[in-house]
């Protein structure tokens, strides 16, 4: 294990909004191929852990180094890594003004410049992967959440990214449409995707992750294979916070 | 009675001869003043000082002015520079057509920036995100992604703009210009039944602006086709 460099590294990574501390010496590496969910109260710093790797927030202190390139204000680093990363958010994010095909096409063209009937190409592969391609030509707004969800993931897909974010993918959801999404995601991690998830799914944790992570205030507190995780939790915290979310 | 239809009849046809001129003033500056608007609008939001305040003076001084001190600053004050009457400009700056055009042009840039700006602030910024995510220059997330989004939210606020803008365009009778207002002035002055003839003209205006807004309505529905729901 030691041989292999992580894929991302990660290390005293703080992150300040104004007066707040958001990130306190984070230090986290993934390695290829790993299935990581962090979970944790709201405002825990989950969704800026994941968002500083592929800079939408950029880190005050420490270093973050994506498959060998590091994190800092040049723009082909940032460049470079993006390509690499592709992201899941909580609210979608499709392009209201595009059909889903273009919503799938666009990056590849203007990022890859893969040719048109390519790109096409490689959308529809993606969309039939998440099983909606007779979605193709229609506009975001006539899809069902969970639709769009899905067609986010496959728009991430199309970048070919050796990593995938997810930003609380469900959370937006319908109860009924939150299974539709985690199957997407759980192929995704059998066919050895990287995939570090923000969920509080914990259906999803257990059965799919290498290993969990718990955050609060800004920290990492703990962190373990899901097993452990969930029937052996050390710290109070943790204990705590499992005790909130299976109460109800 | 008779005798005024016949006078209305008239200087209506004779008033339609100034149609052309309206409409010239009114695309001329429209266009150009939604290029100069495009210009401000990314000054305003380019996140440097440098291009950002000069940005916000020359949009405080234009619409903190009235249009018509500035066609008359235009029209009777700049000739008496006499480095303008030397410049390339004085062909255009010594007609009152010419200077009626600028006023409108620069008052015009100064409002439709703000609109446009109201619609580049409505925009998702998630949207923006998922574009950095995906990859996109900055450039491109504003061209793909911010543009098409924030014209369709601003184009009801557009609209009222060109709608002002054309009945602004009879401040340029006031600068000798013979668009329908100068020709009306002119028929009022000669048979002195100002009732009459204003009102045919406000009339003739209320038609304009009836397919202005009918033209923006198809506009916008063709926009805004990706937010309507589907029909069962």
């Amino acid at each position: 294990m030691n041989k292999i460099k992580p894929f991302i590294q990660m290390q005293n990574v703080e992150k300040f909004f104004g007066q707040f501390q958001a990130l306190k010496n984070i230090n986290l590496e993934v390695q290829k191929g790993e299935r990581i969910v962090v979970c944790g109260p709201s405002g825990s710093g989950k969704s800026t852990l994941i968002r500083c790797i592929n800079r939408l927030e950029s880190h005050n202190s420490g270093h973050i180094i994506i498959d060998g390139t590091e994190l800092t204000d040049q723009m082909e680093n940032i460049d470079a890594v993006r390509s690499e990363v592709g992201m899941v958010f909580q609210s979608f994010n499709l392009f209201p003004h595009m059909t889903i095909l273009k919503n799938l096409m666009l990056a590849q063209r203007l990022v890859r410049k893969t040719p048109k009937e390519e790109a096409k190409k490689i959308a529809m592969h993606y969309l039939e992967r998440v099983k909606i391609p007779e979605q193709a030509d229609k506009y975001p707004i006539h899809l069902s959440g969970g639709q769009q969800q899905r067609v986010a993931i496959a728009r991430a897909l199309c970048m070919k990214p050796a990593v995938m974010l997810f930003d609380e993918p469900t959370s937006a959801l319908d109860p009924e449409m939150i299974n539709e999404v985690l199957e997407v995601m759980t192929d995704l991690a059998k066919e050895g995707m990287t995939m570090i998830c923000v969920t509080h799914e914990m259906g999803f944790a257990r059965s799919v992750a290498d290993r969990v992570i718990f955050m609060d205030q800004g920290e990492i507190v703990e962190q373990a294979t899901p097993e452990e995780f969930f029937d052996s939790p050390k710290s109070n915290r943790l204990k705590l916070f499992m005790q909130q979310i299976l109460t109800h | 009675m008779n005798e005024s239809v016949s006078l209305i009849f008239d200087s209506v046809l004779q008033m339609l001869g100034g149609i052309g001129m309206t409409f010239q003033l009114m695309f001329v500056s429209g266009i150009l003043g939604l290029l100069l608007a495009i210009i401000l609008l990314l000054m305003r939001i380019s996140g440097k000082w440098y291009l950002n305040w000069p940005a916000q003076a020359y949009i405080y001084v234009f619409r903190g002015t009235p249009i018509l001190v500035q066609i008359f600053i235009i029209y009777y004050g700049l000739p008496q520079f006499e480095f303008i009457r030397d410049s390339i400009f004085w062909p255009i700056l010594r007609e009152g057509y010419g200077c009626a055009i600028v006023g409108l042009i620069l008052n015009s840039g100064a409002y439709v920036s703000e609109i446009l700006r109201g619609g580049v602030i409505g925009v998702n910024p998630g949207l923006g995100e998922a574009g950095s995510a995906l990859g996109l220059s900055a450039r491109q997330r504003f061209i793909h992604i911010t543009a098409p989004i924030a014209a369709r939210l601003a184009l009801p606020a557009y609209s009222n703009e060109i709608i002002s803008l054309m009945k602004s365009t009879a401040l340029a009778s006031t600068i000798t210009v013979m668009d329908m207002t100068g020709i009306a002035r002119t028929i009022v002055a000669e048979t002195y039944a100002p009732y009459e003839i204003f009102i045919s003209l406000a009339i003739i205006y209320m038609i304009l602006t009836f397919f202005i807004q009918k033209s923006f309505g198809r506009i916008e529905n063709f926009l805004g086709r990706y937010t309507k729901q589907l029909e069962i």
